[in-house]
């Protein structure tokens, strides 16, 4: 399999298995929302990204521990595989406060700082800049943490980008912008809302290099993104990284999808990234059949666990609601 | 008569409008064969095609000049924007370029266009997809604002926004999409800035906008059954404001409680307490003016946490309640 052989050499096999345990993670997380979801027992919104698991494992897997990420509205993946606890990404989702904003954010708003991960974002386009001011940091304070941005196509054509990438370009800041491609915007696809058929191509406007990579392939990820980060790392400036993927399911829980057709989903699905992983990984002998089964059974395991956990969990009551407002 | 809901009254003003008035267009987001985000422009595009219902990239910045700019040649835009709170990124073209080009151009040209948006919490979007920023948009001379709180006023007002040669910022509340009035079928005009009476009463005034006129209308029933008269006003428009009918009102119940579900700091309630106290009503209070709104805090996404952080009816009894008993 070449796609073994262009692995970035700081992933050893080992990692593999945990990048596919993320994936199933991220998985069966977004599928129990969604059935939580049409029960009612979750509310506000959710977007889910089903099918663009390797996007979001592949780019972080790059990544060092000390490095940031910004996310988007659709970021329980980024957030899990940035190495938060489903436990409390789930009770967030309940309202709880054992979730990672108290029951106060919800979906859109989860955030694990510590961790690294700077945020999910409710605002279309809100991130770009907030990466390109967290890189900054990284330079000013000299600190060699590099900042991963994940964005949507859409979100490309928010001004913000244009400006985020600029600042990023001129000041040489340790910034990745990974676009993750799914072919939408809510319904406007994407050959409808620009007339380059790349996002990455926009990076020549900006000076600075953008690479396509197919984003249901996790190694393809890997490389393209391990190799901006190395350059963002070595002071070399920011990079975009378009992964090409599809989500699954609608944009969010009322979309009769009106602006798509079967065929093609049907198409995508066939090329479900966390099968290509799975499939890998068994044909070069890394793992049998069994294990990649265990390794499934595991991830689902904690998903349940996780809504064991969140039934269980406190809600919030009205003295939380003033707290948190200033520091 | 029949019944619409205030989305479907909405929705109808704007077809209506669209048949007799080739100007008339609408652009945003996903208003196409999406529907928009909450279903105004459903099947919207199968009557008018795509150049009259135009999808547009999620560029609000960009979306909001270009209503700008075709508004001041001669096109009548329909500005859809998918949640209010995203008003911040269309901020530079309403506040610095539509509201002022008028004036600053000494009286050349107009912008004839209506920015439609959805505000107000109650459906769990949490910080970014709540909020109820109407105070900001008053604050700037050159724009009208409008809120209607029912189908009946929506379908009415949205019309005379829409052959209003200003820019107009029309409010829809997400929670009235789904309630329902008697709505006339053919296109009719509610003035801007002509307040309504909900409900008729002579111990107290209670002035809401959007949501709260519901919530207040149920606080009022709930009045009377303890033999208070609570007179429930809508203005409908913020700007222009009917203050006439308020401190008329005023003069006739001595007592005033403003709610609305915006945070109360900064709100609009501070320029309705100061109209009265500013006007000959003044005189005839006999307790001091009640404001209720909504806690400075973000509107958080834990539903009980986000009823508990904007008015609910009891409070709005206890408020009047608390100004009876002065
Ligand atoms: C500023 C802003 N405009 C519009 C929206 C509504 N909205 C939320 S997600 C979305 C689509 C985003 O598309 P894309 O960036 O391609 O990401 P995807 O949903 O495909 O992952 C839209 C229009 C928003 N949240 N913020």
């Amino acid at each position: 399999m070449t796609q073994v052989k262009n692995l970035p050499p700081n992933v050893k096999e080992t990692d593999l298995t945990n990048l596919l345990k993320q994936m199933w993670q991220i998985r069966f997380f977004e599928e129990k929302v969604d059935e939580f979801f049409a029960k009612g027992m979750i509310h506000g919104t959710t977007h889910l990204a089903v099918g663009q698991e390797a996007s979001a494992v592949g780019a972080i897997a790059v990544l060092e521990d000390r490095d940031k990420i910004t996310s988007t509205h659709r970021g329980h993946g980024h957030c899990i595989a940035k190495g938060a606890e489903v436990n409390r990404m789930m009770a967030e989702l309940f309202g709880r406060t054992t979730g990672y904003c108290k029951g106060k954010g919800g979906s859109m708003h989860i955030a694990d700082v510590d961790k690294g991960n700077l945020g999910a974002n409710g605002i279309v386009g809100g991130g770009f800049a907030i990466a390109t001011g967290a890189a900054l940091t990284s330079k000013m304070k000299n600190e060699g943490f590099v900042v991963l941005c994940f964005f949507g196509d859409g979100a490309s054509n928010e001004g913000s980008f244009h400006e985020a990438i600029n600042l990023a370009s001129i000041w040489k800041l340790p910034v990745v912008f990974i676009c993750e491609n799914n072919q939408y915007g809510m319904s406007g696809p994407v050959k409808e809302m620009m007339n380059v058929e790349d996002v990455a191509k926009r990076a020549e406007a900006y000076g600075i290099p953008g690479a396509v990579v197919d984003g249901n392939n996790i190694f393809d990820v890997m490389n393209g993104v391990g190799q901006a980060v190395d350059r963002a790392r070595n002071g070399e400036g920011p990079s975009i990284v378009e992964a090409k993927t599809y989500r699954w399911k609608g944009h969010s829980k009322s979309d009769a999808k009106k602006y798509r057709t079967r065929e093609e989903e049907q198409e995508w699905r066939a090329k479900d990234p966390i099968r290509h992983l799975r499939d890998v990984m068994i044909a070069e002998g890394l793992l049998t059949e069994e294990a990649a089964d265990e390794i499934k059974a595991a991830a689902k395991k904690e998903i349940e666990d996780s809504v064991e956990f969140s039934k269980a969990s406190p809600m919030p009551t009205i003295d939380d609601l003033m707290e948190d407002i200033y520091a | 008569m029949r019944e619409l809901t205030y989305l479907e009254a909405v929705r109808e003003a704007m077809s209506q409008e669209m048949r007799q008035n080739e100007d008339v267009f609408i652009l945003g987001e996903d208003i196409g064969v999406y529907g928009g985000a909450f279903g105004v422009t459903r099947n919207m595009i199968e009557e008018f095609g795509p150049e009259r219902i135009r999808n547009t990239p999620i560029s609000e910045a960009a979306i909001s000049g270009t209503a700008v700019g075709a508004a001041l040649t001669g096109m009548r835009p329909i500005l859809e924007l998918q949640f209010s709170d995203f008003i911040t990124i269309a901020m530079d073209n309403m506040v610095n370029q539509a509201a002022k080009i008028r004036y600053m151009y000494g009286g050349k040209g107009k912008v004839p266009m209506v920015l439609r948006t959805p505000a107000g919490s109650g459906t769990g979007a949490a910080a970014q997809h709540s909020q109820s920023l109407e105070a900001w948009m008053t604050h700037v001379p050159g724009l009208k604002v409008v809120q209607p709180s029912t189908a009946y006023d929506a379908k009415g007002l949205l019309k005379a926004a829409m052959d209003d040669d200003n820019p107009v910022i029309f409010y829809e509340h997400k929670l009235c999409y789904k309630t329902s009035s008697e709505v006339p079928e053919e296109l009719y005009s509610i003035p801007l800035g002509k307040a309504d009476i909900k409900r008729e009463g002579k111990d107290v005034t209670i002035v809401a906008t959007a949501i709260m006129v519901h919530k207040s209308l149920e606080a009022a029933e709930a009045l009377e059954k303890e033999g208070i008269s609570a007179e429930v006003i809508d203005p409908r428009t913020l700007v222009p404001l009917d203050t006439d009918t308020i401190i008329q009102s005023v003069k006739k119940t001595s007592r005033l409680v403003v709610v609305h579900e915006a945070v109360k700091r900064g709100g609009f309630g501070g320029e309705i307490a100061s109209t009265i106290a500013e006007s000959e009503a003044f005189d005839y209070l006999d307790a001091p003016i009640k404001r209720l709104g909504g806690k400075a805090v973000p509107i958080p996404y834990n539903p009980e946490l986000e009823k508990s952080a904007i008015p609910s009816v009891n409070e709005i009894v206890a408020a009047v309640k608390e100004t009876l008993n002065r």
